[in-house]
């Protein structure tokens, strides 16, 4: 290391390094600092303030996260399980397969419900993007994009227009109309511009506003009609893999989670984070907030949310700000991609890479049921606006919705009285 | 914009967010976890996934006519 020759005032042990050196006096902000030479370079160089190295600024982070895990541990006095011992344990669940969803040319990566609980809007790797009517099977939109990997899809409160981006790096809005004639390419809207790929997008409560989530490490609120970006949520230090908005008229809380294991939860107003949450497990794949509180708004609006990574899918409490259950068995060994909570937020469906989806009680913390059927990994699962039905896509390209059944159920009781009897078949 | 940030930038930045939430107000786990449970029973009922419905109100069931065995 070539040291610059200076005329030395002093000549002792160096404030930053404790080595013995010459020492060059200098003054920040009127404070006197004696750092030998290389100190000085290093600090300058770094733009580091007086005594600060990427090392301590580390070793001040731990302190913070451990003082942080004691101040949730504070508090930690129960499980949820353990208040849940005297709610009923749930029957056996008879949820099938009612409508396959064929039409799309390679994997179905994201799908939204529209708020009339029957249509849905799929979005695929073929480029495509499919509105559907469920009850029928009608394919009403079918649009295509020049970039192919439409990763995310989202319909609007309205039931007017859908969203979706993916790889371009933008997320676009297409008004849907009910000329079949028209071509609804030419009517495109690149709403966000973000500098990587969109991974997530939603609309607000209104039409007008757009939330996405990007590759790039951030979050973004864009004004539909103008493309203006009104506010952008920066705190990850990865990509932000998925986002979902608190589920209510006045909502302005959402959830983040991204690469850095982290899942942070912004308040939309002001774009700053409010929550943050760390698994040191794996990726946050999905991250889903179920408001409960629609009869007795809190204060502080939520009380839950629930992300999964690996094999196991947590779930937090907001208002407490720790875990309050896990969701794993030993013998799921392959990770959940994507959670939905049923309406009364009883069920967590979680699909996951194995290809199936399973069900679990979300108070007692028990697997109730898994639901076959899917021939490749489960990419999203959602519950439609009213519960009565879920729907699955997968990267066998087809999509799945699924609802409660009664003959199922028939089908039980007779094999348990030990007839011989026909496989009756799914309605 | 997190890939352009330097490590130092990415460090500082988690730093001035831990120490925000430090001090963000917690409520007890007991009293949340019996509000949640409450509240989710009392929606229980009307979960259409759980409970079921009818057929006539089932948007989805079938119309093929199957069959029974006696």
């Amino acid at each position: 290391m070539c040291d610059q020759t200076f005329v030395a005032a002093t000549f002792g042990p160096c404030e930053s390094c404790g080595k013995a050196s010459p020492l060059m006096n200098i003054y920040i902000k009127t404070e006197a600092i004696n750092y030998c030479s290389f100190c000085v370079e290093m600090m300058a160089c770094k733009g580091l303030q007086e005594g600060e190295t990427v090392a301590s600024l580390k070793k001040e982070s731990e302190s913070l996260k451990k003082k942080l895990d004691e101040e949730r541990g504070k508090l930690s006095d129960i499980e949820l399980n353990q208040v849940a011992e005297k709610v009923e344990v749930l029957g056996p669940l008879c949820i099938k397969t009612r409508r396959v969803l064929k039409g799309h040319g390679n994997k179905v990566l994201c799908m939204d419900w529209c708020k009339d609980k029957r249509r849905l809007v799929s979005s695929s790797q073929d480029g495509k993007v499919i509105v559907w009517d469920a009850f029928t099977l009608n394919k009403e939109h079918a649009v295509s994009l020049p970039c192919t990997w439409v990763l995310t899809c989202a319909y609007a409160p309205s039931g007017c227009a859908v969203a979706c981006g993916g790889l371009d790096n933008k997320c676009s809005v297409f008004p849907l109309s009910l000329d079949k004639n028209e071509n609804l390419s030419a009517k495109k809207k690149s709403v966000a511009m973000h500098t990587n790929y969109v991974s997530g997008c939603t609309f607000t409560s209104s039409d007008m506003q757009l939330l996405t989530s990007s590759g790039d490490g951030t979050c973004a609120l864009w004004d539909v009609e103008s493309g203006q970006l009104l506010q952008s949520f920066h705190g990850h230090t990865a990509d932000v893999l998925s986002l979902d908005l608190a589920p209510s008229e006045t909502g302005n809380t959402f959830v983040s989670g991204g690469c850095d294991k982290k899942a942070n939860v912004w308040d939309m107003r002001s774009g700053q984070n409010v929550q943050s949450f760390e698994t040191h497990e794996s990726d946050i794949n999905c991250v889903n907030l179920n408001y409960y509180c629609q009869l007795n708004p809190f204060v502080s609006g939520l009380c839950c949310c629930m992300f999964t990574g690996a094999p196991q899918c947590r779930f937090y409490d907001l208002r407490a700000d720790r875990e309050v259950a896990i969701y794993q068995k030993d013998s799921i060994i392959f990770g959940a991609s994507t959670v939905d909570f049923s309406l009364s937020g009883r069920l967590l469906f979680a699909g996951y890479n194995d290809y199936t989806i399973n069900l679990w009680d979300t108070l007692k913390g028990t697997r109730v049921s898994v639901l076959f059927g899917h021939e490749n990994r489960v990419s999203r699962v959602r519950v439609s606006p009213d519960g009565t039905a879920l729907c699955s896509a997968s990267w066998d390209n087809t999509l799945r919705v699924m609802s409660w059944s009664t003959m199922s159920n028939i089908l039980f009781y007779t094999q348990r009285k030990g007839c011989c009897i026909l496989r009756l078949f799914s309605l | 914009m997190a890939r352009d940030m330097s490590d130092k930038e990415i460090l500082k930045m988690e730093l001035d967010q831990l120490k925000k939430e430090v001090s963000t107000a917690r409520t007890p786990l007991a009293a949340n976890c019996a509000q949640t449970v409450s509240m989710v029973e009392e929606l229980f009922p009307n979960d259409p996934l759980i409970k079921g419905v009818s057929d006539e109100k089932n948007p989805y069931k079938g119309d093929k006519g199957g069959c029974t065995v006696t």
